[in-house]
């Protein structure tokens, strides 16, 4: 393997890695935080939302504006997102799963890495839904 | 300043880690940050003969960064517990760890999976990156997330009228 293409698949590992240490270093990855966020009793995680979306939309309008492309010559660009019935059924279901965890798919893996091994049952869990997801999928609304 | 560091960190200074984190993925990466789509790729790899269309029509080399993302994901959380942290961190509660709580993460696991896959993404994809970037299909779907995790929470709390 080429230098420039080790490099540029661990720029991934690194901005995962960061990402890794801002939700664990958060307390996003505790499911007493989610907890407290679905049963109102402290505003952290709504505030901890709010400024990541504030932060990012900033960020993205500056990128879009002044970075057409990566260092290596990827185009800058947001995807767009399909309007389709998934968001809504979907979405709820994921709500009901995020409750009774207290983890979404980020801190999954933030709570492997940490030394969690009961979130071995989560991820075993997730890849079967998956796997149910690919085989009924051609018989639900998209 | 260390104190802030080695402490759990406020929202004012992780909030906009976590935007920062978005900008890093799209101008080093030319990526939209997701995390969800990992478990499909993880599910190609573990039925690498499934004929199922979802699976196999799934090209995970072209979307390794996904998988070497969430690597990272999990070497940063090793990091921030083993190296910069003073009290140890809480994922899952005491009584999380127990043949009862092993049922209940593969069940919410599940809908975690099945659901964020319905919905195209999670609060990675969806609630961060796609407010972000003013989408109204991520807007539905952030509504959607909370009504089932209000609706659950509801339930719970009529069940056993408690937090557990």
């Amino acid at each position: 393997m080429s230098l420039v293409k080790l490099i540029k698949a661990l720029r991934y590992v690194f901005v995962g890695a960061f990402f890794g240490i801002v939700l664990t270093k958060a307390e996003v990855v505790a499911w007493h935080k989610i907890r407290a966020m679905f049963y109102f009793q402290e505003p952290d995680l709504y505030l901890i939302i709010g400024s990541a979306v504030a932060t990012a939309a900033l960020l993205v309008a500056l990128a879009k504006r002044f970075v057409p492309r990566t260092p290596f010559g990827e185009p800058v660009e947001v995807t767009p997102k399909p309007m389709h019935k998934g968001v809504f059924y979907g979405g709820f279901l994921f709500g009901v799963g995020w409750f009774i965890t207290g983890t979404c798919p980020g801190p999954v893996y933030a709570q492997l890495g940490g030394g969690e091994f009961f979130a071995v049952f989560t991820l075993i869990g997730a890849l079967a839904g998956v796997y149910v997801f690919a085989a009924v999928k051609p018989r639900l609304p998209d | 300043m260390t104190n802030l560091l080695l402490n759990p960190w406020p929202w004012w200074l992780a909030g906009p880690l976590i935007g920062l984190t978005v900008g890093l993925l799209l101008v080093l990466g030319g990526r939209n940050l997701g995390v969800s789509s990992s478990f499909r790729h993880l599910c190609t790899l573990a039925f690498p003969k499934s004929r199922l269309p979802y699976l196999a029509h799934n090209d995970v080399r072209a979307k390794a960064w996904s998988l070497l993302f969430v690597l990272g994901l999990a070497l940063g959380a090793f990091v921030a517990v083993r190296f910069l942290s003073y009290q140890p961190v809480e994922f899952l509660p005491a009584h999380y760890h127990s043949a009862s709580g092993a049922l209940k993460l593969l069940a919410g696991g599940f809908l975690v999976g099945f659901g964020t896959r319905w919905a195209r993404g999670c609060t990675s994809g969806h609630a961060i990156m796609g407010l972000a970037t003013f989408q109204k299909p991520s807007l539905y779907a952030v509504l959607s997330f909370f009504a089932g995790g209000l609706t659950a929470a509801g339930i719970a709390l009529v069940l056993n009228g408690g937090l557990s």
